[in-house]
């Protein structure tokens, strides 16, 4: 083998930096993220209505897709109030609609966004609720 | 298989009218989908095309034209950033008579007209430049109510629109605002903006959802008279009628949507 010292050094220093951080972090999990619904202003609504404004499953896939809907028809169209599947009515807001009841951004938001290494701007503009430390 | 011309062109016939017939009903199916979903609010004010007028004889000490302005950039979070005249961020402003409609000044103009500062602010083009130019359509006539809009999200900060503007009406955020926003002031349901983004006056659109009048209007005492110009029942149509009026720049075919009276 040509050059065989060099290669096998090589080859040791590429297991090494692709296995580093596998070694580094000891083959622990990073935990799942667990957001949490249970803000002061969802707790005083009856049980029967703690519903957001679609199925849970839709909001946990579609969330970004729909604010960028509630976004257009707002800002561009001038229709304020959506109309969810069960029949609700709702302004369309992030800041006066979602973040009223959920007003805990870093555990609701933050959570699953760090978790996935996901940076939405929206918090550069749009003003975030006053977190409460409970 | 063989085919003749006729029947050619029958199939052809009836293929094209059933697929267009097909296209239309899909398409009016789904419309009526989408406008089940989402409505404006019942209690919004609408209007062909909102217009505002300036009754600048009821401006007549420094407070009347500062309560107005604070009641503008304190509902919208407008920074107050004073240490560089070029960053400052304006929506309702004072601008001086040779300002604000250059080339109409003459030299024997009286020294009250002179020296009267008029309060200017987004004329709301019926033709807006600053639509023309804009290269993501960030800002754009609403086609609704007239309003020239801004949406934040999609502005990325060339500034042609400050260019294409003959009114000066847009400031750009050469740095980050929020610091410059009033803590205890602030509002929270309105958001604020960041840095690299142009801004304007919005004719207070978020209001005129809720049913409210403009915030400059409100707290004008009746200065500032703000309806729908293509309605001859509405208060500026009455006021129009009335007085005479003018407009800034007319000459440049803008048809600017805010009127002044003396």
């Amino acid at each position: 083998m040509y050059n065989g010292g060099k290669i096998i050094i090589g080859v040791i220093i590429f297991v090494g930096l692709v296995t580093f951080p596998f070694l580094y972090s000891g083959g622990k999990t990073t935990a799942k993220p667990d957001p949490k619904v249970d803000t002061p202003e969802i707790l005083k609504l009856a049980e029967n209505e703690r519903k957001c404004v679609e199925p849970k499953a839709y909001m946990k896939g579609e969330h970004m897709k729909m604010l960028n809907e509630w976004r257009d028809w707002v800002v561009r169209d001038g229709n304020t109030i959506y109309t969810a599947t069960n029949g609700k009515q709702y302004t369309m807001s992030l800041q006066n609609t979602c973040m009223k009841c959920h007003s805990n951004k870093k555990k609701f938001c933050d959570e699953c966004h760090n978790y996935t290494a996901v940076k939405p701007y929206c918090w550069d503009c749009h003003i975030e609720p006053k977190e409460k430390e409970s | 298989m063989s085919m003749n011309r006729r029947e050619f062109l029958k199939i052809a016939g009836i293929s094209t009218i059933l697929g267009l017939g097909g296209v239309s009903a899909v398409h009016g199916l789904r419309n009526r989908v989408e406008a089940s979903q989402i409505s404006p609010a019942p209690k919004a004010l609408k209007a062909k095309r909102w217009a505002m007028v300036v009754d600048m004889s009821k401006f007549k000490k420094e407070e009347d034209y500062q309560r107005c302005i604070d009641a503008c950039h304190q509902v919208h979070n407008v920074p107050n950033i004073t240490d560089n005249p070029k960053h400052e961020i304006k929506w309702l402003w004072k601008e001086t008579y040779e300002h604000a409609f250059p080339g109409t000044e003459d030299e024997y103009l009286s020294e009250e007209i002179k020296h009267l500062p008029f309060l200017v602010l987004c004329n709301h083009c019926d033709n807006p430049s600053c639509v023309r130019v804009c290269p993501t359509k960030a800002t754009f006539k609403r086609k609704s109510d007239g309003i020239v809009m801004m949406d934040m999200h999609r502005c990325i900060g060339c500034r042609f629109c400050m260019a294409a503007c003959p009114y000066g009406a847009r400031s750009f955020n050469y740095k980050d605002p929020i610091p410059f926003i009033n803590e205890a002031k602030k509002n929270l349901e309105f958001p604020t903006r960041t840095k690299g983004v142009v801004e304007k006056c919005t004719l207070c659109y978020e209001r005129l959802a809720t049913g409210l009048q403009p915030a400059c209007v409100e707290a004008s005492k009746g200065a500032l008279i703000f309806g729908d110009i293509e309605d001859p029942n509405s208060g500026v149509r009455k006021v129009l009628g009335a007085r005479y009026s003018f407009r800034r720049r007319p000459e440049l075919g803008t048809r600017p949507s805010v009127y002044y009276i003396i």
